[in-house]
């Protein structure tokens, strides 16, 4: 019997204590699984299923995965920042190894044996002093009405038959075979169609809506008109189209804030607030022999899921239903509660899947759309879907960045001083924090509710400041964070958060200064790192790569290398990039080394790395989003290119497994690594340095002039 | 208007406007979802169909066009338990994250491989200029491609 103090419980287990309420084992002879994590095309799901398969020593096939709702699953808060596997996983672990545990006390009991003659497969228990029983028998809904204690032990890494395994992917069949298996593909009985008709940018108010001659058109079911929120809802989705261009096109708008400059610099003039989150000696030191400084900065950056965000929403007696992609369903059902005036309970809400979303995209702004276009339409489904256009203007950007570095060498050519500073809107405008709501149509109501205001994720995972402490060991360092927290254009979480800039400058200087004191790149990275597993992914990239010591570029190709350690805390990620210079920049091929701790499904962490690798290419050769004084005007393909089918590399990853120690996520690992190994190869072939993403054709030839 | 087309070898009669792209008649009257929303402009793909054995978008192809002509979805070429051999080798190489752009890549795919069975890596890509991946899943996708040319080859 346990007193005083509860002991913390691994994971999500700690907040979601019932162990009911994460899984159960049916009759059937299925095991029902209730992740609070989501499934946003990185695979979690799957890796869940192997993880409860495992301890439970069932076959992969019983399980049935459910997707999180408010109603039924675990509080998880947000599927983010690459932590579901450490969060999720390990609460399933315990979970699951608990609910053998008890299984097979019931077993023992009807077997007449001790736990210890016991084992299990594919659910049968079979006594070794004779007799079998199934889970299937064993369980009732009773089994699992309790909380967890988590004294249940895991399998060890020896045991594992399943963990590490690259088991297919099981949200992966019906994806190729077309199935509806998106929000997008919901429907709902007497379901009609809305689009919002937005502002032409930000910072504007409604002046005038002509709504009669919009509500007269075929199908027109209402115009929604609350403040500045304009939406439209008709029978047929092609008529919520035609009205919403119509409406678009005779509104008038009034106001709006003047946008910065289209130079991520405009963050040095403005309002900071500063804070110091290194200092280390005296950096830099004005006896230090040779010193170098350069400035590196990014641009905003768009998510640009290939799926607009969508959501369906239903207010029916005073209660709310909706379905979203959200990636945190009851932080947005908290911001919906604050936003709609209802209690949180008068309010559900159930995750489907939607396209890739990198982050905090439009997913819980069109969720809020959803409901406060149903609040106007009483006893009616209501589907609203985004327009590429809402997607590109209205989703939340990666903030533009910039990031100042200095540094000297002693005389035996090692980094004898190191000073990072950055300028940066804040990384999170998620929904769900404290002091205001972060939900778009909300704060164009005409009784608004204000949006929280905009900031950082503390240290040590950080915001803007994420990845702007070096791993290297330096004996002098200062690094500084200046948050620009007023911005123009609403930035919030996108894949690596700072990470992509920082590691980008980080891995830059240390090439800089390698060529400075004339060392070879990935000598030079290993004699400033202690830490074993940075070293190890550096040398085997290296080695996966071929690298010669001080190899030479040719004016045309070259080679760089880029390295990182997501968070500090996070993956481990070394990687070698080819690129070949003509008229554009081209990265040919990729040699990528990870360290991921425990691997639990090989082939999904290898997927999440490639997938990271070609997309941070193609942010860091072609993405920014444009902008002019009123708007963003990058607002389709055309105008925000990503890299094509033609344009992607060779790509080859060695992961390097260690099943003794605790699973990371591999989500962001390649962000700030791979940006930085461009860089690098850049100047490799060419003997030029580019420092401001994107590196286009134009500012290729900029420096070339 | 009442338009019949004809999709994945059936005579479907819809009732809606001619100038109704064709994406929307798909999902919203023919409860076909494979075909996807992604941009309504033509860039992405994320759409594709199958029209008289050519790739089209059928996000910027109106309904009223197709009369006579034959349509072919996602959800005609194969099922779970008999998947056409590019949904069989996009699952074998694991060729998606998160799978939005999958049918319309398959549909392009399966238009260049119907005309071109010996089609090469150069063609591929050449062909997929008019679909995107978010996710980055180039090579698999390309790689299931190669796969399901290889197998039909044989």
């Amino acid at each position: 019997m346990s007193t005083g103090v509860q002991r913390k419980l691994p994971g999500s287990l700690e907040t979601n204590r019932a162990l009911d309420r994460w899984l159960t084992v049916n009759a059937d002879g299925t095991i029902t699984v209730r992740p609070g994590k989501v499934e946003i095309g990185q695979g979690i799901l799957t890796a869940l299923v192997q993880i409860v398969a495992e301890e439970l020593d069932v076959d992969a096939a019983r399980i049935r995965l459910v997707g999180a709702a408010t109603t039924l699953s675990p509080d998880e808060g947000i599927t983010s920042g690459s932590r579901s596997i450490q969060e999720s996983g390990i609460a399933l672990r315990f979970a699951a190894a608990e609910a053998r545990e008890l299984l097979l006390q019931r077993a023992a009991r009807r077997l007449e044996a001790t736990v210890e003659q016991l084992s299990v497969t594919d659910g049968v228990v079979t006594s070794r002093a004779g007799g079998s029983i199934t889970y299937w028998d064993l369980t009732d809904a009773k089994l699992l009405q309790r909380d967890a204690t988590a004294e249940a032990p895991p399998k060890t890494a020896a045991e594992y038959a399943l963990i590490g395994r690259a088991l297919q992917r099981i949200d992966i069949p019906p994806k190729v075979m077309g199935a509806p298996v998106y929000v997008h593909d919901l429907v709902l009985a007497g379901m009609l169609h809305a689009r919002v008709v937005r502002p032409p940018g930000p910072g504007m108010r409604l002046a005038a809506a002509e709504v009669d001659e919009v509500q007269q058109m075929p199908g027109v079911a209402a115009v929604v008109r609350d403040g500045s929120f304009l939406a439209v809802v008709a029978q047929r989705e092609e008529q919520a189209i035609r009205a919403a261009r119509r409406l678009a096109r005779i509104t008038q708008w009034e106001g709006g804030g003047t946008l910065p400059s289209s130079d991520p610099r405009y963050l040095l003039e403005c309002e900071t607030e500063d804070e110091v989150i290194s200092e280390k000696g005296n950096a830099p030191d004005s006896s230090d022999a040779k010193t170098l400084a350069a400035e590196y900065t990014r641009p905003h950056i768009a998510h640009a899921s290939l799926g607009p965000s969508c959501a369906l929403a239903e207010f029916r007696g005073g209660r709310y239903t909706l379905w979203t992609h959200s990636q945190g369903i009851f932080p947005l059902r908290r911001d919906l509660s604050a936003a709609l005036g209802v209690p949180e309970e008068d309010i559900e809400i159930a995750h489907m899947e939607g396209a890739g979303c990198y982050g905090h995209n439009g997913a819980d702004d069109v969720a809020c759309d959803a409901a406060l276009i149903a609040r106007a339409m009483p006893d009616t489904p209501v589907r609203v879907q985004w327009t590429r256009e809402d997607e590109f203007g209205w989703e939340p950007y990666g903030s533009a960045m910039v990031v100042r570095m200095r540094g000297s060498l002693d005389e035996h050519g090692r980094i004898a001083s190191w000073v990072h500073e950055l300028w940066s809107h804040g990384h999170s405008t998620r929904p769900g924090g404290k002091g205001g709501v972060n939900l778009l149509g909300a704060w164009h109501l005409a009784q608004p509710v204000a949006a929280a205001r905009p900031g950082n994720p503390p240290l040590p995972a950080g915001g803007s400041h994420r990845n702007a402490l070096p791993l290297y060991a330096f004996a002098r360092q200062r690094v500084v964070n200046h948050l620009v927290r007023s911005a123009p254009l609403r930035c919030s979480a996108m894949r690596s958060l700072g990470a992509h800039a920082n590691v980008f400058a980080i891995e830059s200087f240390m090439d800089e200064l390698a060529t400075c004191a004339g060392a070879d790149p990935v000598e030079f990275r290993l004699a400033h790192l202690e830490d074993e597993r940075a070293r190890a992914v550096i040398e085997k990239a290296a080695s996966l790569a071929g690298w010669r010591p001080n190899e030479e570029g040719d004016g045309e190709r070259g080679r760089g290398i880029g390295f990182a350690s997501y968070k500090n805390l996070g993956c481990y990620v070394a990687v070698v990039v080819e690129v070949a210079v003509a008229e554009t920049v081209r990265v040919e091929r990729a040699w990528c080394a990870v360290d991921v701790g425990q691997v639990i499904n090989s082939d999904g962490v290898i997927n999440q790395v490639e997938g990271g690798i070609v997309q941070t290419i193609s942010w860091t050769l072609k993405e920014r989003v444009a902008y002019d004084r009123q708007t963003v005007t990058s607002r389709n393909w055309d105008a925000y290119p990503i890299l094509t089918f033609d344009e992607v590399p060779l790509i080859e990853v060695a992961l390097i497994d260690r099943p003794e120690l605790p699973p990371l996520g591999a989500g962001e690992g390649t962000q700030g690594p791979v940006a930085g190994a461009i860089g690098n190869a850049i100047y490799n072939a060419m003997k030029i340095r580019l420092r401001d993403m994107p590196f286009t054709r134009e500012r290729l030839i900029a420096a070339l002039v | 208007m009442s338009v019949t087309i004809n999709v994945n070898g059936t005579p479907r009669e819809v009732l809606a406007d001619a100038e109704t792209p064709l994406l929307y008649v798909l999902r919203n009257d023919l409860d076909l979802k494979g075909a996807r929303y992604g941009c309504g402009a033509g860039f992405c793909g994320a759409c594709m169909v199958i029209v008289d054995g050519k790739a089209v978008q059928s996000c910027d192809v109106p309904v009223g066009a197709l009369a006579g002509k034959s349509i072919t979805t996602i959800e005609g070429i194969g099922t779970p338990d008999k998947p056409h051999p590019l949904q069989r080798a996009f699952i074998d190489e694991q060729a998606a994250q998160c799978g939005y752009c999958a049918s319309g890549i398959i549909m392009t795919a399966k238009a260049l491989l119907d005309t071109r069975p010996k089609a090469t890596d150069a063609d591929i890509r050449e062909a997929l200029t008019g679909n995107l991946c978010r996710c980055g899943t180039h090579t698999r996708i390309l790689r299931a491609i190669r796969r399901a040319a290889a197998g039909a080859a044989k």
